[in-house]
């Protein structure tokens, strides 16, 4: 496959963004409303409000932290402000986000109460939103751009046509020497033997299996059935998958033919070099890609069957679908369309190609169909309760 | 026009890539070795759903993508629907 280029922004520590947001982001649940309120006042800027922060501990509040810490870091953030009632969790994400050598400023709310919080806050993100708007794009490689996969409300047309599709572009992406990642690990059941036939070495494999049999161990022991109210889910059923297998195998297209995975990384961790990295994730969707964008991903590829209509905050998600009712019915959630395959009408390649432009197109600016409709689902991975 | 899909040689179930009609001959392809198949679908097969391509007992093994997709729990005739109804995860149940 030739080189391309794309224009995006190269930032502080060399990584490559293809959007430049200003984000107001919330240590904790209960900072919220501040965040949202400077938002408001500063035009251009955007607030992620979540549901967490409060009291977690060990795993669980070291995954918090990655992910919000994460969330920060990510390329396609220029700058961020960062709100939390107290001083203490807030100054340790300003910090970690700050290596990144990106502008961020923290605010606490004990002691000074929301609207005087919120008015510092606000002077904060009007520079930082003014400095922001006046950063070019500049001519990157499009090998630089670290790229996750995750396929939802997949139907067996899925397997056929939209994943294997993904599986092409990874191909072709970790080939020129990019980065891309995968996961959904309990999606994987029934087929995990050809997940660990792809790992490039025996340690890898091995992390891989301990991951997957820990996440199998925890739908046996928390399970009340054979999970056939949630996985696989309606959707699926109604497009024709019958058991988790079957979803697997078509989920595991997307891995590709050539590609080998060269590392797991833990929930919202960022991979340390490119290639292709299994990620230990959720088979929820908005969990899933909140979590690949908190590990550095910039841009989602996300095969559909059915039409899931997921979006990020910070990381656009390209649609592709196969199914040829979905790209008529559904049409306003699909940038790619691919349904030509079923009828032997586009062979992988070219529909890989058709994706890749997408890639392109997506990375120099233009707005993905969730992103025009307003798909933000910030969704953190909660391990278990808080103290 | 293809009625149906198959993945490998060895799947005993295609796959409706289009709405079919009870009692339809149809044409699929093979998408391993691109060969043309042919079968008769004895029900209606949606989009996207599997039909048998042999007699099923119960406690057969269904195979699509060459591998082992889950067991039979209810007989099934060749051209019949296979789907939730007589198809079960060996998994988690």
């Amino acid at each position: 496959m030739e080189k391309r280029k794309i224009f995006g922004y190269r930032r502080e520590n060399g990584t490559v963004g293809v959007r430049n947001h200003v984000l107001i982001l919330p240590v904790d649940d209960i900072s919220n409303a501040a965040c949202e309120a400077v938002a408001n006042n500063i035009k251009g800027t955007l607030a992620i409000p979540h549901s967490y922060g409060r009291l977690q501990f060990g795993e669980d509040l070291d995954l918090f932290f990655r992910t919000m810490i994460g969330t920060g870091s990510n390329p396609n953030v220029a700058a961020v402000v960062v709100i939390g009632i107290e001083e203490g969790w807030t100054k340790k994400i300003v910090d970690g986000i700050a290596k990144t050598g990106k502008p961020v400023k923290g605010f606490s709310i004990e002691r000074k109460g929301d609207i005087k919080t919120i008015a510092e806050a606000s002077w904060a993100a009007k520079e930082f939103v003014q400095w922001a708007t006046e950063l070019q794009r500049t001519e990157c490689d499009l090998s630089e751009l670290y790229i996750s996969v995750k396929c939802g409300e997949s139907d067996t047309t899925s397997g056929l046509s939209a994943c294997p599709t993904v599986g092409n572009v990874v191909d072709k992406h970790c080939a020129l020497g990019g980065t891309a990642s995968f996961g959904e690990t309990t999606e994987m059941t029934g087929a995990e033997h050809v997940v660990a036939a792809k790992a490039a070495n025996e340690e890898v494999r091995k992390q891989f299996m301990a991951a997957f049999d820990d996440y199998a161990n925890l739908v046996f022991t928390q399970k009340k059935d054979d999970l056939s109210e949630s996985q696989p889910t309606k959707g699926n059923i109604a497009g024709g998958l019958s058991t988790i297998e079957e979803k697997a195998f078509g989920n595991v297209e997307k891995l590709g033919k050539k590609t080998q995975f060269v590392g797991c990384l833990q929930p919202a961790e960022a991979p340390s070099g490119p290639g292709f990295w299994y990620m230990d994730t959720s088979s929820a969707a908005a969990e899933a890609v909140t979590l690949w964008a908190a590990s550095g991903a910039v841009i989602h590829l996300f095969p559909t069957g059915q039409g899931n209509v997921i979006g990020n905050p910070i990381e656009p998600v390209i649609k592709l679908s196969g199914n040829p009712r979905t790209v008529v019915e559904m049409a306003e959630h699909i940038d790619v369309d691919v349904s030509k395959i079923l009828q032997g009408e586009m062979t992988l390649d070219e529909a890989g190609d058709l994706l890749i432009d997408c890639i392109v197109h997506t990375a120099n600016g233009r707005v993905t169909a969730a992103e025009a409709l307003g798909h933000r689902e910030f969704v953190m991975t909660k391990l278990y309760r808080s103290a | 026009m293809n009625h149906f899909l198959v993945h490998e040689a060895s799947d005993n179930v295609g796959v409706a890539v289009v709405d079919i009609a009870a009692g339809t001959n149809i044409n699929g392809r093979d998408l391993h070795n691109n060969a043309p198949l042919t079968s008769r679908a004895e029900e209606a097969i949606p989009l996207g759903h599997k039909f048998a391509l042999k007699d099923f007992a119960v406690g057969d093994d269904v195979i699509k993508y060459g591998n082992v997709i889950g067991k039979i729990v209810q007989p099934v005739k060749a051209g019949h629907w296979v789907h939730v109804h007589n198809l079960k995860t060996k998994r988690w149940a």
